[in-house]
């Protein structure tokens, strides 16, 4: 045990920092600020389920938002009609959420790059003008509210006992959110190392080479497109959660693409892009409009312009800012940055001591 | 030294216990969250960028107001600060916005939220913080008619169904052989307009409107669904419809050579919008609406008092078009704000300034039509439910008859 902590790499710590950071976060900032991160996380869990679908499998989807519209609708009908515990819709929604995008999965099949690009984003369209046709069982056009959460008197006297301050909903809901992303991330990093990652990994670098190698490319595809729904369901359900209510407008086509810039600018293909793209997508457009009207120094037509443009605007900056100078994502950017800085200083404590540094490409 | 400091003190315990009888004369102020002894502080949310940004400039016409008051010396010493937040319509961005000035920036109410949705996911919130959610700048009927499950919530404007009211007492009055043909926009806003007129026509209803269609707000154009209605055999054309819908409904029915005779809803009646139609080439002939505002374009108001005062305090605003309905609507609900918040006086409580607001206005608003009153009282929570019909006479609207009140129709 001891010998497998010395021999760690740096990676897991970093990983460990992370979790203890996040973990220990809410008790630091303020209630509403935690509200926000769980916000946050919650897009995070939303666009790993995307980085399944489009960084690991190679499939394009630009409708994840009506997947997390699924996963929150399922929610919220459960327990407001049939009057459920929240939390253990959860995981239900999550479910009924996976097998929804499994079956979508199956015509998406026929459908390739482009193609696949344009049914999903008609999903993400259609999605907030289905929500409103059913009126007694999704509430229609007024949406449903939700019941106030409730805090567990065991996470309220923990709490208090770590910090001495009363818990809050929004705290509850920011460790709810935060467990979720812990397991799905845990999940998603199992899933890629593994026999269907490396699968899926060989079906999006060549298809035909894939199936020469015996991989069953269609399972494997609408498996990557169940479980992104999957992750994006509990998405969604945990967006109810947050926010207390829900209706067609909370999901938005721009939600989709919110999602899929969070997952490009995070990185790809990669298990902390995720992370990063859903900081990134829930902080930029709110710091960006609150930030920008505050800078005297910009004049006041453009800050009219941006503020009228919205987030799309800061978006597509950082955007064509990143293809240019990061076209990995912000993870991408890190690891060449490491790399380098590695490489430079093992030149440096070589050339001190008379040492060759072997040929990269035979390591 | 010692003789010296001693008479200061004394002379400090003098003037420390004339300050202390002048404290007890006069009764101590009473404030609350967001209010110092020099500043109002005030949280909207509105849609500011996305597809419903037209709406954003009505914040930006409210700051107008304050900043007008705010120069003519504030209420009561006070200035009137005015949070404004970027939702983009989505009530996902409501909620944590809502918080962060609630929690964060510590504002003493929201004022003038926009957006039905929007407003509604914070509505349990509010209401959970006791933080009043003032003159909502939406026309559900909820507002009004759930009040007593939502005390801290307040609208303003007229409630849809109360408009449509009037126009089924136009038609059974004046058009009882009327062919009724209704295009709406399939949500809160469109089913409040068209169960206002079933409500309105009561049991004609199902007689006399022989079609009714529905479109998203993600629709191209509403052509389809205007040829249906036409070849329903309907005369008379009902648009619960936005601006740009409304824009292209009219040019789209005198393109099928179609002459119904048209009710147009409140929210798409800014003289602004008739012009884009008609260049759009709709012939606008026989077109009715109600208004409860004064339109900025119509010269008979040019010599008004109110819409002087209008002028002036929408030049606060350098981004704002003086002619935009919307802006008239926003220095109009911050004049009702002003007046409550002088109305409170020295008590600026919470629940000093919302009982004002839900049970005592009672208010002339010099921006809104001659005999519009601003009123709430203990058992009635709809500010204005004063609406006055108007037709459209080539180049503007014409007032018809005199002002129609639908106080007590809504329960």
């Amino acid at each position: 045990m001891l010998q497998r902590i010395r021999t760690a790499p740096p990676r897991y710590w970093l990983v460990v920092v992370v979790v203890l950071f996040f973990a220990g976060f809410p008790t630091v900032i303020s209630s509403f600020q935690a509200g926000q991160w769980a916000l946050a996380l919650i897009l995070a869990i939303a666009i790993m389920g995307l980085n399944i679908l489009v960084g690991y499998s190679g499939q394009l989807s630009l409708g994840h938002g009506a997947f997390m519209a699924f996963g929150a609708y399922a929610s919220a009908i459960l327990a407001h009609r049939y009057k459920m515990d929240y939390l253990v819709t959860i995981p239900i929604a999550g479910l009924l959420t996976g097998m929804v995008g499994f079956l979508f999965g199956v015509p998406a099949l026929r459908l390739s790059a482009l193609y696949l690009a344009l049914a999903t984003f008609a999903l993400a369209v259609v999605m907030p003008s289905l929500i409103k046709r059913p009126v007694g069982l999704t509430g229609g056009v007024q949406g449903i509210s939700l019941p106030p959460v409730v805090v567990p008197q065991l996470a309220k006297d923990g709490f208090t006992m770590l910090t001495g301050s009363a818990m809050t909903s929004d705290q509850w809901v920011y460790y709810v959110t935060f467990a979720y992303a812990l397991v799905l991330f845990w999940l998603a990093w199992n899933l890629v190392r593994h026999r269907a990652g490396r699968a899926m990994r060989a079906i999006r670098d060549g298809e035909v080479a894939a199936a020469a190698s015996g991989i069953n490319i269609s399972g494997y595809k609408t498996l990557a497109f169940g479980i992104s729904a999957l992750y994006a369901g509990i998405a969604g359900s945990l967006l109810g959660l947050a926010t207390g209510y829900i209706s067609p407008d909370t999901f938005p086509v721009s939600l989709s693409i919110q999602l899929l810039v969070g997952a490009v600018v995070g990185g790809l293909a990669s298990i902390p892009g995720p992370l990063l793209g859903g900081i990134f997508a829930y902080f930029l457009p709110i710091e960006s409009n609150q930030w920008v009207p505050t800078q005297t120094w910009i004049p006041s037509q453009i800050v009219a312009t941006v503020v009228k443009a919205g987030p799309a605007v800061t978006y597509g900056v950082v955007l064509i800012l990143l293809m240019i100078f990061a076209p990995n994502g912000i993870v991408g950017l890190a690891t060449a940055g490491y790399n380098r800085l590695r490489r430079r200083l093992r030149g440096a404590a070589d050339r001190e001591s008379g040492h060759i540094p072997p040929d990269p490409q035979t390591v | 030294m010692a003789t010296t400091g001693s008479r200061i003190a004394a002379i400090a315990a003098v003037l420390m216990a004339l300050a202390a009888c002048g404290g007890s004369a006069t009764p101590t102020a009473q404030t609350d969250v967001g209010i110092t002894s020099t500043e109002i502080l005030l949280g909207n949310t509105n849609a500011l960028s996305g597809a419903a940004a037209a709406y954003g400039t009505i914040s930006n016409a409210e700051n107008a107001y304050f900043t007008y008051v705010n120069n003519n010396g504030g209420i009561n010493g006070r200035h009137i600060t005015l949070k404004i937040l970027d939702d983009v319509y989505n009530p996902a961005n409501t909620v944590p916005l809502t918080k962060q000035l609630v929690e964060q920036d510590k504002i003493f109410a929201m004022f003038s939220g926009l957006g039905t949705q929007t407003q509604t996911s914070v509505r349990d919130y509010l209401n959970g913080q006791k933080v009043p959610q003032l003159f909502v700048a939406t026309g559900a009927t909820t507002w009004g008619a759930d009040y007593s499950k939502n005390t801290y919530t307040l609208g303003w404007q007229p409630p849809y169904q109360g408009e449509s009211r009037i126009y089924a007492k136009d038609i059974t009055t004046n058009h009882t052989s009327a062919k009724i043909g209704v295009l709406y926009q399939n949500d809160d806003y469109g089913q409040d307009y068209l169960k206002g007129l079933t409500d309105g026509l009561g049991s004609s209803a199902s007689t006399m409107i022989v079609d009714k269609e529905t479109y998203d707000v993600t629709a191209a154009t509403p052509a389809a669904q205007l040829s249906k209605l036409k070849a329903a055999g309907a005369d008379t054309l009902f648009l619960f419809t936005t601006p740009g819908f409304t824009i292209k409904s009219l040019a789209t029915v005198t393109a099928l050579h179609w002459e119904p005779a048209i009710y147009l809803n409140s929210v798409s009646n800014p003289q602004v919008y008739m012009g884009i139609a008609k260049k759009a080439g709709a012939a606008l002939k026989n077109v009715t609406s109600v208004g409860y505002i004064k339109d900025p374009t119509d010269p008979q108001w040019d010599a008004d008092a109110g819409m002087k005062l209008y002028k002036q305090a929408i030049a606060n605003c350098t981004n704002c078009n003086v002619n935009d309905g919307f802006n008239i609507y926003g220095v109009a609900v911050a004049y009702t704000m002003v007046d409550v918040l002088k109305q409170a006086g020295s008590n600026m409580t919470r629940a000093n300034v919302l009982n004002i607001a839900a049970n005592q206005l009672n208010e002339t608003n010099p921006f809104l039509l001659p005999g519009v009153v601003v009123k709430t009282t203990s058992s009635d929570h709809f500010p204005i439910m004063q609406e006055q019909v108007i037709t459209w006479n080539g180049t503007g609207w014409t007032l018809q008859g005199t002002l129609i009140n639908e106080r007590g129709t809504l329960k």
